[in-house]
């Protein structure tokens, strides 16, 4: 009898590699699987833990570090682990995560006096932190607007392009970094979003760029909105690291309250790896700005399709510590102080690392390693200074010359730059 | 000014949208489509604030075409059930362990073992993409034995994953990359989320005759015949024990005969193993079909959760592993996966794998964890016996309720159609879904006689 309801899948994709093919029960049917890429930036770790040497520094580290070069949990989050520990049970949350977690971060993001908040015009799932995040607006945006395409900041964190691609929306890319002044290309930005077609996509990081470090400034973003807002696209923000930037949550989200402003309706992904350091929790969520709350209910049940058959449900115990922290006025007060702590030690280092560079005789300028923000700072260094940055001085770092200012400390600041003044000085 | 012009949305059927079919045969649309929408202002609210807005005509907004997707109706009973005054009302369609009391339970193990990491002062960092390395290696033995040949040559690979949704969703991405155009075979019924996983993974997929609803047991003959059908090189989904919804599993001479078919055909296993040790109360039991398979050195994907058996439901907290024929197409069938995980999350949540990594690497924890698996399978079991001798001792028609017995695991297909499950619903407040499954995990001892009055009453007086 045949297979009932058989059915062919329309549209499928062809793969690079030759499809299966039959072959004989001897043969292994993963035979034709070619080894993934290697992922450069756990390449730069793992030669950093193999290096012998004792003076060795890894600063393509994509994780905040203490001034001893060790991991760090906020006092924080471990008071909250210890309320929930015991008290909650394991059940499954629903498709679109803790509303708890979710009403506190939407308070965190648009504000507690949020008009978008008290309509109800935000649809809005917890997400397996950023990633998740912006995983789920992509298939969001293929499913619904599938003939649109993504805008994409040159450069930008490399899984963004993974992402809008295995979800099967076109990439196109504007301007951002400009290398010869290591800052912004304000006016190839502008141009970019005034050339692209109407209604088009745009990915802006809401601060702290990753991998530069540039952000434009408060009036470089409204002019920004307002190019957007004139061509009718959607800004998308990726916020990975709010209130760890500046130390004040509320300014880093300036960018947002400003399109806010301007009457954009935007969409968002929130991330608690970095400002909250639960990385490994995957703590994060999407929210999509909506007309009305008929509208926000429309999207999220969409929103909760997507990721049903993905994931089902989102992970528990990090959602369950950023709504403790944040539901409590006391660990929220000391959630802030530490994420101070943690951004006031970045731009520490950010100035040392520029006095200590001045203060050798070089004689470049290294203003953008303190006008840049958050984490990475984008060095300028070139590939080939990279390499004896690394065999010379056992310093690693990624080939663009990114360096996470998170693996740099008071221990290791003067021997990072003696070694960056010794491979651009000029003989 | 440029004027701007509104279009009507369409629902045409989205490209990225299998088109697929229910086992009766009905169109379901995956998606829905706009056209594209042009003119300025398009992502504007109507209420934009510090400014006069100029525009003569209000812009529809761009997600103004989405409509709600269709409700979840397993969890439409669940809340069905709560908007229900009855003292007597019970829900039969939760898909969560419960105790006697009809409580969620928290394993005693997982108690512990999270003091453990509390005293630790464990750190929150990243997991590589492919989860935390004592988790892969627990969760791999767990399945196939800590001494299976296939572990010792490291022909198994392993990369954890969201619980079993997760595990199975990089599976279905794995062959939608790799084996494009194969097609998966699903039982007829399976569980709801197996079909948009391959549809949303774009992996053709059409069903396997299962269920028999005659004998409410296997349609065996029809299962291999349709095996035996499918083109050749295609994936077989099989549940490794405690199918879903139905209960019912192959015997050990099935089995072999299955495999026998798959060998011959040269198909693929895809095994969904979501009750291991939950099903029976043996671990080795409940993996006995996926060892079969791997030892007679047939390739399998296999599909893990520890939600049900760890009761880590909302940890979310499962693995994918594909036993290869080599170590080394195994190691590059890994690279893939994580080339798949990395844009879809990152990396897997900590919390639930060092618990289950705990649990799983310390004996004492490990033979506690059996002992509670053994409680909650046998508290189970004691259900299906109370219910079963409760119909048949107030059913004096001569039906054969032995199926109630054979069935294994937390669900149990009843054989009750659409309008008799309304009734149990209408008239007993018995909350099950309409396909006539129940969760005996929703079951107590002390409700069995009532719903044997239900089912008695609902089999015989509607029809």
């Amino acid at each position: 009898m045949a297979i009932r309801n058989s059915l062919t899948g329309q549209f499928l994709r062809r793969s690079s590699v030759a499809g299966a093919r039959l072959m004989s029960s001897s043969s292994s049917w993963f035979r034709s699987i070619e080894p993934a890429p290697k992922d450069p930036i756990l390449g730069v770790t793992e030669a950093f833990l193999a290096d012998q040497s004792p003076n060795k520094v890894n600063v393509g580290v994509g994780a905040y570090r203490d001034d001893h070069g060790k991991p760090v949990v906020l006092e924080c989050v471990r008071e909250a682990e210890r309320r929930v520990a015991g008290s909650q049970f394991m059940e499954y949350l629903p498709m679109g995560g803790s509303i708890k977690m979710i009403e506190e971060s939407l308070k965190l993001a648009f504000g507690d006096n949020s008009e978008f908040i008290k309509d109800k015009r935000i649809a809005a799932v917890q997400a397996l932190s950023g990633t998740g995040a912006c995983r789920l607006f992509a298939a969001f945006q293929q499913r619904f607007h599938p003939n649109t395409q993504i805008y994409i900041p040159v450069p930008t964190w490399a899984n963004h392009h993974n992402i809008w691609r295995d979800a099967g929306v076109p990439m196109k890319t504007f301007r951002y970094y400009h290398p010869e002044s290591r800052g912004l290309d304000f006016s190839g930005l502008m141009d970019d979003i005034k050339n692209a077609p109407d209604g088009s996509f745009f990915l802006l990081h809401a601060c702290a760029h990753n991998p530069t470090g540039v952000d434009p400034s408060e009036e470089q973003w409204r002019e920004i909105s307002s190019q957007i807002k004139a061509k009718g696209h959607f800004p998308f923000f990726d916020m990975a690291y709010q209130g760890f930037a500046s130390g004040d949550p509320e300014r880093d989200a300036k960018a947002i309250k400003i399109f806010l402003e301007d009457g954009h309706l935007i969409g968002l992904a929130q991330s608690y790896a970095k400002n909250m350091g639960l990385y490994g929790q995957r703590a994060g969520s999407l929210s999509v700005l909506c007309e009305d709350e008929k509208q926000a209910v429309a999207v999220k049940s969409q929103l909760q399709l997507i990721a049903r058959p993905m994931y089902s449900n989102p992970p528990l115990h990090g959602a369950l510590i950023v709504s403790t922290v944040l539901g409590d006025p006391d660990l929220k007060k000391l959630w802030l102080k530490e994420v101070k702590v943690m951004a006031d030690r970045i731009i520490g280092m950010r100035t040392t690392l520029r006095e200590n560079l001045e203060k050798k005789g070089s004689t470049l300028p290294w203003q953008h390693i303190t006008n840049q923000i958050g984490m990475f700072c984008y060095s300028g260094l070139t590939p080939e200074q990279v390499d004896r940055m690394t065999n010379e001085f056992h310093i690693y770092m990624t080939r663009n010359g990114r360096i996470s200012m998170a693996g740099l400390n008071t221990g290791n600041v003067g021997y990072v730059a003696d070694a960056i003044h010794e491979v651009t000085k000029s003989f | 000014m440029a004027s701007s012009f509104l279009s009507a949305a369409s629902h045409a059927v989205s490209p990225s949208c299998s088109l697929s079919t229910t086992h009766k045969g009905k169109p379901m649309l995956g998606g829905n489509t706009l056209r594209f929408h042009k003119g300025p202002n398009s992502f504007s609210s109507s209420r934009s604030r510090g400014r006069i807005s100029m525009a003569v005509a209000v812009n529809v907004s761009r997600f103004e075409g989405i409509p709600m997707a269709p409700p979840d109706p397993i969890l439409g009973v669940s809340e069905a059930f709560k908007a229900d005054n009855s003292d007597v009302k019970l829900n039969l369609g939760v898909g969560a362990y419960r105790t006697e009391e009809l409580q969620p339970y928290v394993l005693n193990v997982v108690k512990k073992a999270e003091n453990l990491m509390l005293e630790r002062g464990d750190n929150k960092e990243y997991l590589p993409i492919e989860g935390l390395a004592a988790f892969n290696k627990a969760t791999a033995e767990l399945l196939l034995g800590a001494d299976n040949p296939a572990i010792k040559q490291q022909r198994v690979a392993t990369v954890q994953g969201l619980s079993g949704t997760g595990s199975l969703r990089l599976g279905a991405a794995l062959i939608e990359r790799y084996f494009p155009g194969a097609k998966v075979l699903i039982s007829a019924p399976t569980w709801g989320n197996h079909k948009n996983i391959f549809n949303d993974a774009s992996v053709p997929w059409s069903e396997y005759r299962y269920y028999d609803p005659k004998t409410v047991g296997l349609d065996f003959e029809g299962m291999i015949e349709d095996i035996k059908s499918a083109p050749e090189g295609s994936f077989i989904l099989l549940h490794g024990c405690a199918h879903n919804p139905t209960g019912i599993d192959p015997t050990p001479e099935q089995w072999e005969k299955i495999a026998d078919l798959i060998e011959e055909k040269n198909h693929i296993p895809f095994f969904d193993v979501a009750y291991q040790g939950f099903a029976s109360g043996s671990l080795d039991e409940d993996a006995a079909s996926v060892r079969l398979f791997v030892a007679r050195g047939i390739e399998v994907l296999v599909a893990q959760s520890y939600s049900k058996n760890l009761g880590l439901y909302a940890e979310r907290i499962g693995a994918i592993n594909v036993i290869s024929s080599s170590p080394e197409s195994a190691a590059r069938v890994k690279s893939q996966l994580k080339r798949i995980a990395r844009p879809m999350y990152s990396n897997p949540p900590v919390h639930g794998a060092r618990i289950v990594a705990d649990v799983v690497g310390n004996p004492v924890l490990f033979n506690e964890w059996k002992a509670e698996m053994e409680m909650m399978a046998g508290r189970i079991k004691n259900v299906r016996q109370q219910l079963y001798d409760s119909i048949t001792s107030k059913d004096k028609s001569g039906k054969d309720w032995s199926f109630i017995l054979k069935q294994i695991g937390m669900f149990s297909f009843t054989g009750l159609n659409k309008n008799q499950s309304d009734n149990m619903t209408n008239k007993w407040h018995v909350y099950m879904t309409k396909d006539g499954r129940i969760s005996l995990a929703g079951l107590s001892l002390a409700k069995c006689e009532y719903l044997a009055d239900a089912i008695i009453d609902s089999y015989h007086n509607v029809s």
